[in-house]
């Protein structure tokens, strides 16, 4: 069961609500990922106001729940933001990120405590592995509730990724859905300048994994997707969602490029956001 | 000096193959996971008897390492094994992010360390893994010296909760520790007592610091021999305790001079009662083809090593 299960005009204000914080903190420490954060805001809400089996209870085990992992952890934001929102902690404590003694960190980690994370990550490349052996302690411990973790796609040009490709296929670890936040961009400009990703869809066919393609910043289009990958798992094969999103989107000028990966905006910027971010009922920390 | 006599010799890695087996029987969340060497891990007969808990992963190491990190979240304990050069340099990033700053309850078990490797040369010879992993926070390190004490401490692991870096070999060596020994991390095993030098040896060198202290016997020099098979968290107290005592140290380490368990013990001297202290290691080098007993020899890590270093580190009291 989700705990919150709302409907979709419910997912949109929360979305709407995640978003203003995202700026908000990164506003309020002059440092942070908003574009990757404000692009995979509906991915998250919808994992954690509708599709995940899980408790706010948070046990590092979470034995008889759907587990998260966060591999490309420089969009900490929307998770810290999503995790308050959910109930996991006080949605004040959001106003400490990436400062001192903060259990939110730049990157997440294990290492203050903070409920609902269970690995650090940051450090690209790692996410997809340990999501992997997640899984499998859960067919050891005939537990059927499942396992996702969602990387960025820049990420993927870190060998171990393909290492971690390669494996759950023949493990039959069919009870993963990863998923890649296809925005097109890294740090020094698009994927394709960069490195060109190729055909994502044929390499992951080819290592044995059934993908799904979806758009990840409509609910209506998104929704259904993360459903055809629930139905998608038990049958012997891994999943993985090529999820195509805008970076920074909702906010105009955020969108359409790699600026806005790592940078803050300013006072002025921050307002404009937050104008175009407009919720019916703001609860801002 | 003590008397020390062995009727047989095995490799280390064997007394982890034959731990890691019993400790399938005895505890149904332990988890193997090699990285396509299973044969020189020793793993088969965990593989054989539990193969629904053992997972070959291929030669990805970066993968093992975060599958490890993953397994424990659902209770698992997982044990992974390879060569020590790929446990540790080649997956530092993994296990500093994935094990050691999460905490994960991950056996890092690494087999082939140091020059005793032998033929295949420098490129496998790591001599630098002990001090990899003692700067990981958190992280336990632990180079038992004989058959027996690798398969105790391979058993006494899984009920330590937290990350464990395991280091053995390649080669047999005399098996001189009892087979019922209780081994305790981080804890100090006086071999004899002395009174004009400590020495303190890991590993492949303990059995050739005993060498050593019968031949200083036999010049009349009292040696104090001490085994250190837990180097993170150092026996300080031993340590401390023997030193005041003998007033100098030899360390000896089949491991770079820099970084390993000869710098944890000038450490503690150092910030407590420093002493004369001479280091028996490999001198900032990496290794190179030839017999282990040759490389031995060549690096300067053999009983007669350790004699000269006990000398030298009595004239500079």
């Amino acid at each position: 069961m989700n705990p919150h299960n709302l409907s979709i005009e419910e997912l949109k204000q929360t979305a709407a609500q995640v978003r203003r914080d995202i700026v908000r903190m990164v506003h309020a420490v002059n440092s942070g990922h908003p574009g990757g954060s404000l692009g995979c805001t509906d991915y998250f809400v919808s994992l954690y106001f509708r599709v995940m089996n899980y408790s706010t209870d948070f046990t590092m085990d979470g034995e008889g729940e759907d587990l998260f992992f966060l591999s490309n952890g420089h969009i900490s934001p929307v998770w810290y933001s999503t995790l308050a929102r959910a109930g996991f902690f006080e949605v004040k404590e959001l106003a400490t990120f990436r400062k001192l003694d903060s259990r939110l960190q730049g990157h997440p980690t294990t290492h203050e405590g903070l409920p609902g994370i269970r690995i650090a990550s940051g450090s690209l490349g790692q996410g997809l592995s340990v999501a992997i052996g997640a899984a499998q302690a859960k067919k050891l411990n005939k537990d059927n509730n499942l396992v996702y973790v969602l990387m960025g796609d820049g990420e993927l040009e870190e060998g171990q990724i393909w290492e971690a490709a390669m494996y759950a296929p023949h493990h039959k670890v069919d009870n993963i859905i990863a998923t890649v936040d296809r925005n097109g961009q890294q740090i020094d400009g698009s994927t394709a300048e960069v490195a060109g990703l190729g055909d994502l869809r044929a390499k992951f066919e080819a290592f044995g994994w059934h993908v799904l393609e979806a758009d990840g910043n409509n609910f209506e289009l998104l929704l259904p997707a993360l459903d055809d990958a629930r139905a998608a798992t038990g049958k012997g094969k891994p999943v993985i969602i090529l999820m195509d999103t805008e970076m920074g989107f909702g906010v105009d000028y955020m969108m359409g490029s790699h600026k806005w990966h790592g940078v803050a905006p300013n006072d002025e910027q921050l307002e404009k956001a937050l104008q175009q971010l407009a919720v019916e009922q703001a609860s801002d920390y | 000096m003590k008397e020390y006599t062995y009727t047989e010799k095995k490799d280390t890695r064997s007394g982890f193959g034959d731990g890691l087996l019993e400790l399938g029987r005895r505890n149904p969340n332990v988890v193997g996971l090699c990285a396509d060497l299973i044969g020189s891990l020793k793993m088969g007969a965990f593989q054989k008897e539990f193969p629904e808990r053992f997972f070959q992963v291929g030669i990805a190491e970066a993968n093992m390492i975060g599958l490890a990190a993953g397994m424990t979240i659902g209770g698992k304990i997982p044990f992974t094994g390879t060569f020590a050069n790929f446990s540790t340099g080649r997956v530092y990033d993994q296990i500093r992010q994935s094990v050691a700053y999460s905490g994960k309850n991950v056996k890092i078990c690494a087999s082939h360390a140091g020059l005793t490797l032998g033929e295949d040369g420098a490129t496998h010879q790591i001599l630098e893994d002990i001090g990899m992993m003692k700067m990981l926070p958190g992280m336990t390190v632990i180079n038992p010296c004989d058959y027996n004490q690798t398969k105790a401490a391979t058993i006494a692991i899984a009920d330590y909760e937290g990350p464990v870096y395991l280091r053995f070999g390649r080669p047999v060596v005399p098996i001189f520790t009892p087979a019922d020994q209780k081994f305790e991390i981080g804890k100090a095993v006086m071999l004899n007592e002395g009174t004009d030098v400590s020495i303190f040896a890991t590993g492949h060198l303990v059995w050739k610091a005993i060498l050593a202290g019968k031949i200083l016997a036999d010049k009349g020099i009292s040696a104090e021999i001490i085994n250190i098979h837990t180097i993170k968290p150092l026996d300080t107290e031993a340590v401390l305790k023997s030193v005041a005592k003998t007033g100098c140290v030899v360390s000896a380490e089949e491991h770079n001079r820099i970084g390993g368990l000869g710098d944890s013990i000038a450490q503690a001297l150092a910030t407590s009662k420093p002493a004369p202290q001479e280091y028996v290691a490999v001198n900032d080098t990496f290794g190179e083809s030839a017999t282990p007993d040759e490389l031995m020899e060549k690096y300067g890590l053999t009983e007669n090593d350790i004699v000269a270093a006990a000398e030298r580190a009595i004239s500079r009291k």
